[in-house]
């Protein structure tokens, strides 16, 4: 149902990352940056969240584009639309996983305007947090998801604390395959978090998915050149193929050595979306491949090593087999 | 996905606020053009001067802007948190562009901006100053004639209620703009952001076929 009007807010377009900091900095918590806005307007019209001044990053040019760096890998601005990353010809050249996890994400129009900034930094879908309800994440003490009539299906398989909620996205788990750095710029000045550290959990803070703080603005995503051109694997499994979130999805980037049919994994990066609430690195999967021959036994082993620990809620159960065949195919496939 | 909020109590909007601002800043850019500067669109664009300390300033934009829409210049007073699809529905008359959920989750709300497949209900229209906006009643051409795509429409008996078709139009003219003769996957793809709750959605990939004169007509995929 069409609802009416967002809620009042005061509009700013500065044209620098600076001028953006500057804003975001005086408004404090009343600021809002706000990139593609496919993630915000749904908060803003449903009066959830009522930002009083909305800072619109669109139109700062610095931040949009793909550059290549001089040591091989590139720089992509943040507020680079998912549509500009999928076509881009470096990045369906060396980070093709990049591109094939841009080109799963909503639905054309969306991957048009929606930015990857605003695809790493949006907030949770939990269906109640979203709903407005005084939850955990909304600085309440209830998780409705994790109560015995809940409906959590899309919820958690591993990393609960007080919150079930997951990751949404499809391109962090990219990032974070390809040991991305996130560039961060705010009132202290500029930082670097590596992809890895950028996500957190509700055990590290229960009302924030990054380690974004408000009056800061992620200015770009590095892609190292360690992991330009290696094999890769990218599949998003969700009730649609357009609009829905992945029920899960899975990214990996392999270095194989060897002759066709008798290759032997040297290096791996594999993490999965949609199983907790930041993108999970499968570190154990990494331990058990590395240095195996890329066989059907290794990819099955690697299947099993995913889901050890999984702790399934009511209605998710389904997500296990889901990841345990993700890996499998990820490991064997790539 | 959220639903609604119905029931719960929020503060209204203080509206009264609004309208003594645009009186002021109207009489402010009068005085602009009278003065003879030009009122270029990057003359809106933030400066810094839009931190100023005084607390009654009215933020960063001008809510005064001219829209390129259809190729018309169109004045319009804009609010700041206003959608590109109320703006053309409800300030400048252009309701063949639609609203199903105004949520970016069924394309009815579909427009170009720059030849590029938008929902417009999740765009801000201040965030589209100086870009060029067609909707579905900017296709027609000089005489009345149809866009291409319309036709193809109608020959293939497209649509079936129709309220998705002026969505589904907008995203094949981005389409064939881009890439004027398209497999019938790369069309798929392209409407895949376009929900047709009548389930047209073979008639609508017959009819962008067609359009795009790729001489078959494959009805079934
Ligand atoms: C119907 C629908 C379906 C969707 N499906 C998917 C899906 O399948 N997969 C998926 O991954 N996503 C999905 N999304 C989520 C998401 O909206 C888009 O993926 C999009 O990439 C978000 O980017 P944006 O630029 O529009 O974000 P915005 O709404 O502008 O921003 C999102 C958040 O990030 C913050 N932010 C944005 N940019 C910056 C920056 N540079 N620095 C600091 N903070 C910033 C904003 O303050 C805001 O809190 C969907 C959204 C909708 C509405
Ligand atoms: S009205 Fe815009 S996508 Fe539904
Ligand atoms: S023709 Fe009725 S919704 Fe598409």
């Amino acid at each position: 149902m069409s609802r009416d009007m967002m809620s009042a807010f005061e509009l700013y377009q500065p044209d620098s990352v600076q001028g953006a900091v500057d804003l975001l900095a005086k408004f404090g918590k009343d600021g809002w940056a706000l990139a593609g806005g496919n993630d915000s307007f749904d908060w803003f019209k449903d009066r959830i969240k009522r930002p009083k001044y909305v800072v619109d990053l669109g139109g700062i040019a610095s931040l949009k584009g793909v550059r290549e760096m001089p040591d091989g890998g590139v720089e992509i601005g943040a507020l680079t639309t998912l549509t500009d990353i999928e076509r881009n010809s470096v990045i369906q050249g060396k980070y093709k996983l990049l591109a094939d996890a841009a080109r799963r994400v909503a639905s054309p129009q969306i991957r048009n305007s929606g930015t990857i900034g605003g695809n790493v930094s949006q907030d949770a879908r939990c269906w109640y947090y979203r709903y407005g309800v005084n939850c955990y994440r909304a600085g309440g003490n209830t998780c409705f998801a994790d109560t015995p009539q809940g409906q959590n299906r899309e919820h958690c398989l591993f990393g609960a604390s007080r919150c079930v909620a997951v990751s949404p996205s499809d391109t962090a788990p990219a990032l974070v395959a390809l040991d991305a750095t996130m560039v961060v710029l705010g009132p202290k000045g500029q930082k670097e978090v590596k992809a890895d550290d950028f996500f957190i959990g509700p055990n590290i803070d229960i009302q924030r998915m990054t380690v974004l703080e408000k009056g800061e603005v992620l200015t770009a995503i590095r892609l190292p050149a360690e992991w330009a051109g290696a094999r890769f694997y990218f599949e998003k499994v969700a009730d649609r193929n357009t609009w829905d979130f992945p029920l899960v999805n899975i990214a990996a980037a392999i270095k194989v050595s060897g002759a066709a049919g008798s290759e032997k994994i040297d290096a791996i990066r594999i993490a999965a979306g949609a199983v907790q609430c930041v993108p999970r690195r499968l570190t154990v999967v990494e331990g058990v491949v590395t240095g195996q021959p890329k066989t059907e036994d290794t990819a099955k082993l690697a299947g099993q090593s995913a889901v050890r620990g999984a702790t399934p809620l009511n209605f998710n159960h389904f997500k296990i087999p889901l990841l345990q065949n993700l890996v499998t195919r990820a490991i064997r496939d790539a | 996905m959220a639903d609604n909020t119905n029931g719960r109590d929020l503060p209204e909007p203080q509206f009264d606020q609004f309208v003594s601002k645009a009186t002021s800043r109207r009489q402010f850019i009068k005085g602009v053009i009278a003065s003879g500067a030009a009122v270029s669109a990057s003359g809106y664009l933030f400066t810094l001067a839009g931190c100023s300390p005084n607390p009654k300033s009215a933020g960063g934009i001008e809510r005064l802007l001219t829209l390129n829409v259809n190729g018309q210049m169109r004045p319009v007073d804009v609010l700041p948190n206003e959608t590109l699809a109320m703006t053309l529905r409800y300030k400048l008359g252009l309701t063949g562009t639609k609203l199903g959920c105004d949520r970016g989750e069924c394309g009815a709300c579909t427009v170009t901006i720059d030849g590029v497949a938008s929902y417009s209900c999740s765009t801000l229209t201040h965030s589209v100053r100086g870009r060029k906006i067609t909707t579905i009643e900017g296709l027609e051409g000089a005489n009345g004639e149809l866009h291409k795509v319309q036709q193809a429409m109608i020959d293939e008996l497209g649509p079936q209620c129709g309220f998705c078709t002026p969505g589904q139009i907008m995203s094949a003219v981005a389409l064939l703009d881009a890439n004027p003769h398209p497999t019938r996957d790369e069309v798929r793809h392209a409407l895949s952001g376009n929900l047709c709750r009548c389930g047209a959605y073979d008639h609508y990939l017959n009819a962008v076929m067609r359009a795009a004169g790729n001489g078959e007509r494959v009805s079934q995929a």
